[in-house]
């Protein structure tokens, strides 16, 4: 094959990262910290998916990237190409061949089965962090339960624009017990995430791994008189006309001209060639 | 009538220096406890031990809860330390900026204790912080204002509107009136009597502010080198202090 190890981690740093994956599992929600190692992209391009994807996945998977919903930009196909060099193994645009998926800012609209891994990456791992600075804090405030801070902050978006504005990042509550930051995929995505498919985060700077077995239960946090709403630009996407997907605003030409289109492009490509097949 | 709060022989060292030694009090409910001394007479430090924010070397301190058994506080889990913090207890600062969300508004800094003991409705929580902000003297206009747009006099009722919310039954300040000019003192003496009496609240207010013990605090008890040297009811010990100490304490207050 070639000189690197397969999945470019040496067998014991994989093992290690095994290790907090599992232990992510059995507490769903729960930071476990792991020794992030270096990897050959900066931070902040993926490194901690990189590692649970390498420490994931065998010789049979079928590996899918995805950016931002698409398998063409230019994080997706690094990380694709990078995986392909250092495995061999086979990768695929399809969601639904795909055994591992590594996500950024997204949650594909097909389903995902049980048989599939959904890996995400993550830049800030903490949801309290930018209500309290001092980790020792946070893990504490987790240990206690003490999530009444994340209350306030969406009170001060109620407070301040009439509604809560998070709109991506938005906190959820993981069985009843631990809070989390479902990294930052739309709010759109979030009740996606009670699902078949194994899901784990991987934060490779702040060296935090945790995960979701399958169908756990998440809940967006709200207020009674504010529930979480799952929103999205309203309008159909203009490729394929899907009126329940997340859509990108795509600005098309220097006299304010936009269309909107599925930010999953596996997806609208499926829809697309359905609609032809049914028109011949 | 049994006391809301015991404190039996407390002492705290810091090395081979007395913070506090051998401090005991009974607090009973609706009752108001000044502490007094000069600055290094180890109240702060007896306040901190009290409240759970130093742990004490020796002593015991037994809280009665609301359900009406008596507990002691320094065995406490960490968890149930918390909950008493949370509902039956209030730290006023001396400094509001350290008792307060300066990034928060007025409204998000009142309702933080409601959301933390589970209150999940919006409308609820604004309705309750605009009440509170209203028996404190601060206009509802201001509830979105964040804390560094408020003056100093506005800072100090905005935590006392913070710390009140839940209705603790025993609230610990330390100096709420320090740093502030003469009429504001005295108008927060007076919001803070008329909120004592209102609630039936317990509190221990240290200070080394002899009027704002005489206004407040039904007991008194003088501190002088981490050790308490007079206690009483707060007429007596200031009409007729009978400790060397106390008796130099009353008279160096300027008679206006």
């Amino acid at each position: 094959m070639n000189e690197y190890n397969f999945a470019y981690l040496d067998e014991q740093t994989k093992r290690m990262i095994r290790r907090a994956i599992l232990k992510g599992l059995a507490i769903p929600g729960y930071q476990v910290p792991f020794a992030s190692r270096e990897m050959p992209m900066p931070y902040g391009w993926g490194t901690g998916g990189v590692q649970v994807s390498a420490a994931t996945l065998t010789p049979e998977d079928i590996f899918k990237v995805i950016d931002q919903g698409a398998d063409d930009t230019t994080n997706a196909i690094s990380i694709r190409k990078f995986f392909q060099k250092v495995t061999g193994i086979k990768v695929t645009d399809k969601t639904i061949d795909a055994t591992v998926i590594q996500t950024r800012h997204r949650i594909p609209e097909t389903s995902l089965t049980e048989d599939q891994i959904l890996v995400y990456q993550v830049p800030i791992p903490e949801p309290l962090r930018f209500l309290e600075p001092y980790e020792t804090e946070t893990r504490k405030m987790h240990a206690l339960e003490e999530y009444g801070l994340m209350y306030v902050k969406l009170y001060e978006d109620i407070s301040r624009h009439g509604a809560i504005a998070t709109s991506y990042a938005y906190p959820v509550k993981v069985e009843g017990r631990y809070v989390m930051d479902p990294s930052p995929i739309p709010k759109f995505d979030n009740p996606k995430m009670e699902m078949a498919a194994i899901q784990i985060f991987g934060a490779g700077r702040e060296q935090r791994i945790y995960a979701l077995p399958p169908y756990t239960q998440v809940v967006s946090l709200d207020f009674d008189d504010y529930p979480f709403e799952a929103s999205k630009a309203d309008h159909v996407c203009d490729i394929c006309g899907s009126s329940d997907t997340y859509l990108d605003e795509v600005i098309v030409d220097d006299q304010g001209g936009r269309i909107f289109v599925c930010s999953d492009t596996d997806f609208c490509a499926a829809q697309q060639s359905a609609a032809l097949e049914s028109s011949e | 009538m049994t006391p809301l709060l015991s404190v039996y022989n407390l002492t705290k060292m810091y090395g081979h220096r007395v913070g506090c030694q051998d401090i005991n009090l009974d607090l009973y409910p609706s009752e108001v406890l000044g502490i007094v001394g000069e600055s290094g007479s180890g109240k702060s430090t007896l306040l901190n031990c009290l409240a759970g924010q130093l742990t004490p070397d020796r002593g015991r301190i037994q809280f009665k809860t609301r359900s009406g058994d008596v507990k002691d506080t320094l065995t406490l889990s960490e968890p149930e330390q918390l909950m008493l913090s949370r509902t039956d207890w209030a730290f006023v600062h001396q400094n509001p900026r350290d008792g307060l969300r300066m990034s928060v508004s007025a409204g998000g800094n009142v309702g933080e204790r409601l959301m933390a003991v589970g209150s999940r409705h919006y409308g609820h929580i604004r309705t309750t912080a605009i009440d509170w902000l209203d028996r404190v003297e601060i206009t509802a206009d201001r509830i979105d204002d964040r804390p560094t747009s408020f003056s100093g006099g506005m800072q100090q009722r905005l935590q006392i509107a913070r710390n009140l919310v839940t209705g603790p039954r025993l609230v610990f300040m330390d100096e709420p009136t320090g740093g502030l000019d003469v009429s504001v003192q005295a108008r927060l003496l007076d919001l803070l009597r008329n909120l004592v009496r209102d609630m039936g609240l317990s509190a221990i207010i240290v200070t080394h502010d002899l009027a704002v013990v005489r206004l407040l605090a039904d007991r008194l008890m003088v501190m002088k080198e981490g050790q308490a040297v007079e206690s009483g009811l707060t007429d007596q010990v200031l009409d007729d202090p009978q400790h060397a100490y106390t008796q130099l304490l009353v008279s160096s207050v300027l008679q206006a």
